[in-house]
């Protein structure tokens, strides 16, 4: 707030206290005029208004709020950039509740750290607690049933980009990971023809079924010899590296679509994957918790 | 026309006319009677039901608690959850249709019989009475100097005052917190944060209200005072005076001797002096008149005294009172009961055949749908349960829809306490390209294995390229 708004609102909220106040103090009496005839001078269309007096305990009531809104603008915020004495603030009051959640469940949580990963994924408790952190942290992208989604990796059926050790995984939550296929239409011979035959044998390593039309497997026998340049990453027996985070071609999971059309996109653009790192966002303890859960999806 | 007559109330206050008057305190004169002793009664109901009702246990656990921070309301054996929320307003829009009734019928009964602030500031007056004595003897300690005696009795009365308003406020603050832990950390001393400031909140409050307060809160505060003479007819019961009976007074016998005409009224100021609220209700019908009947007691006695009929105060209405034929059956009151009772049948048959069991669908939102490796569509949601009941419950979810859609997950079954929410993730799972699951509409229905009645579905969209 800058200081021409944190000014205008000061004098804004003072005026009008001050302003009821006056106001109030001013109409405490009526003239003598008024009162001798018992009205409140309001008159029209010839009908007056009598007076008929409020309880002095009202007006009390009316200061008390006065009074009120001074206290509490002298300790609370309301006074443009004023924080008030109490330093209040709705972050704080936030913080201070964060707090003490955190220290109510810490218990709890050292007891799951203390098991490993391995064991702690078949506790009920995993699957209420850990359940609940993926809905809050994982299952935007990988979906609130862990199966996935395009391009992001489905985590129930045991086929690992990086590994699926609890140590893998761990990493993975803890540091993200960063996915990245460069375009490799060049590499593959350059042409359209080139990177369809080239899908056609990649797609054909999990559907060995398509060699039946001999346009197909004269495709693939074309594209075949190029596969060394894909090797690199995927390996020989084109089963992937985990190391690297190169899928295996041979399974029959596609992250980035099953379809030959999809197949060719990945070839001709390349693809970037990116997982988040969650070591700032999530307390070490909800990791090992995370882990276990997302450990136990596949068993 | 009696202004000379009467001992009439100057609201204006000393040194010329204002906006604010200074408050008249008043003090009524006690008085017995047939409507006092059935006040009485009501009073003492009203006030042992409130004090009572905390302490009844079912099941083992609090009969009724309003369980704030967990948004629980236990009322005996069901428990309402905020989804229920629609109770509430159908009980608070019965409770407004008894209102109109009854007044309809017999004007502010409410206010003067069962209304907490009559019954707690007659409860309080009841204390100052037998401390201090009737209307006159307060009226003296009023006015005597400070001396050891006004002192003890004034203690005396406020400290019985202020006992009353804590077992008020403690009460109160039992409906929301459990009372037999609030009481003991009471005597215990532990008692601290909100459940001590509302404790006290409550306690100051009615030491003020009925102590203090009184009419005050009739007369300024309350909406109902002012919005029940909306409902009222010619045909309702209201507190009257006979104006053709009574008029004019006579004070004595002295005019009677002079041969004189004269009325009932021996102007004797008695019905003025019970008035709780400070009115005449010779001047005729008044907004601050609760319907007390304090004034046809009073005046009962002084008529059977003077050996004349009861009845020149009398419950009555304007008709009777113009000498016209009176209805109490009329359409008004008619259409009245007739919409009340439907409402408290619907609100019961609501009641009965409420299920104590909440299922939500949440559709996934990162993905309309997904292609598996199988080359299935797949949709995938959250279905949101919760056990409202008080016991443990065994579910079964299963998915109705087009034949070619089937869950994943198989048909989940789990158990969930009283009380107790579980999210679960369902995956649906369909063949591609087949024009009976494009977009269906599909039902998640979950059921309790041991009850025939206890099941609730949720409709959800099934979504397919």
């Amino acid at each position: 707030m800058s200081d021409f708004w944190s000014v205008y609102i000061i004098a804004i909220v003072v005026l009008n206290l001050v302003g009821c106040a006056a106001l109030l103090f001013a109409n405490l009496r009526m003239t003598a005029e008024e009162s001798r005839s018992e009205t409140t001078g309001h008159s029209f269309d010839g009908i007056q208004e009598r007076n008929q007096p409020l309880p002095r305990w009202w007006l009390y009531l009316f200061v008390l709020t006065l009074l009120f809104s001074a206290v509490y603008l002298v300790l609370y915020p309301g006074l443009g950039r004023f924080g008030g004495l109490l330093n209040w603030s709705s972050v704080s009051q936030w913080q201070e509740e964060v707090t003490l959640v955190e220290k109510r469940t810490a218990p709890l949580f050292d007891e799951f750290a203390k098991v490993p990963v391995e064991e702690l994924h078949a506790y009920p408790e995993t699957r209420d607690v850990g359940g609940r952190l993926f809905a809050n942290n994982c299952a935007l992208c990988h979906g609130s049933d862990a199966r996935g989604a395009k391009g992001y990796p489905n985590l129930t059926d045991d086929d690992w980009l990086y590994g699926g050790s609890a140590d893998a995984i761990l990493t993975s939550i803890r540091n993200g990971r960063r996915g990245q296929m460069p375009p490799m239409a060049a590499a593959v011979g350059g042409t359209d023809a080139a990177v369809r035959e080239m899908a056609l044998y990649v797609q054909s390593l999990s559907r060995p079924s398509m060699t039946a039309d001999p346009e197909v497997a004269a495709a693939v026998d074309r594209a075949k010899p190029r596969f060394a340049m894909c090797a690199a990453c995927h390996g020989q027996d084109a089963r992937g590296n985990q190391a690297l985070g190169a899928p295996n071609l041979t399974d029959g999971i596609w992250l980035h679509g099953a379809r030959l059309e999809d197949i060719e996109t990945t070839i001709r653009e390349g693809r970037i994957s990116h997982m988040p790192a969650h070591a700032s966002a999530l307390s070490e303890e909800r990791i090992h918790v995370l882990a276990a859960y997302v450990y136990g999806l596949s068993r | 026309m009696n202004s000379g007559r009467i001992p009439s109330q100057d609201l204006s206050p000393e040194g010329g006319s204002g906006l604010y008057a200074k408050r008249r305190r008043i003090q009524i004169k006690d008085v017995k009677g047939h409507y006092q002793r059935l006040r009485d009664t009501s009073v003492r109901l009203v006030v042992a039901l409130y004090l009572v009702l905390p302490w009844l246990t079912w099941n083992g656990r609090q009969a009724i608690l309003f369980d704030l921070p967990d948004r629980r309301f236990h009322i005996f054996g069901i428990t309402f959850w905020p989804q229920d929320f629609f109770f509430l307003a159908w009980a608070l829009i019965i409770a407004a249709l008894g209102l109109f009734f009854i007044t309809v019928f017999a004007g502010r009964v409410y206010c003067g019989y069962v209304c907490p602030q009559t019954a707690w500031t007659r409860l309080f007056m009841a204390i100052e009475q037998r401390c201090e004595g009737d209307r006159h003897q307060r009226l003296k300690w009023d006015r005597a100097p400070w001396g050891w005696e006004k002192i003890l009795r004034r203690s005396l009365k406020h400290g019985l005052w202020l006992l009353v308003a804590l077992a008020t406020g403690i009460t109160f603050v039992g409906y929301f917190t459990p009372v037999r832990e609030l009481l003991a950390s009471l005597a215990g001393g532990e008692i601290a944060g909100w459940t001590m400031f509302w404790t006290g909140f409550f306690t100051v409050a009615t030491y003020g209200n009925a102590g203090f307060m009184r009419e005050q809160v009739c007369l300024y505060m309350c909406p109902y005072a002012r919005f029940q003479s909306v409902m009222f007819d010619r045909d309702t019961l209201v507190v009257s005076y006979h104006d053709a009976r009574g008029e004019p007074r006579r004070r004595g016998a002295r005019k009677k001797e002079a041969g004189q005409h004269a009325g009932d009224c021996v102007d004797c100021g008695l019905c003025v002096q019970v008035c709780p609220t400070g009115i005449d209700i010779r001047d005729g019908l008044q907004y601050e008149c609760i319907t007390c009947a304090a004034c046809v007691d009073a005046c009962d006695q002084v008529m059977d005294r003077i050996g004349r009929p009861r009845g020149l105060i009398d419950y009555t209405t304007e008709n009777a009172l113009n000498g016209r034929r009176s209805r109490v059956l009329r359409p008004r009151l008619i259409g009245y009961g007739l919409v009340m009772t439907l409402l408290i049948g619907w609100f019961a048959m609501g009641l009965v055949s409420r299920v104590p069991l909440q299922v939500d669908v949440l559709r996934d939102r990162n993905q309309l749908y997904r292609l598996t490796a199988e080359g299935r569509i797949e949709n995938s949601y959250r279905v949101e349960i919760l056990n409202k009941d008080q016991q443990p419950h065994h579910y079964q979810l299963s998915l109705e829809g087009p034949d070619g859609l089937s869950l994943v997950q198989g048909s989940p079954a789990f158990s969930l306490d009283g009380g107790e929410h579980r999210s679960l993730p369902v995956t649906i799972s369909g063949a591609p390209y087949t024009a009976d699951v494009r977009s269906a509409t599909v039902r998640f229905r979950v059921r309790a294995t041991a009850s025939d009645t206890m099941e609730k579905a949720h409709e959800a969209r099934f979504i397919a390229p």
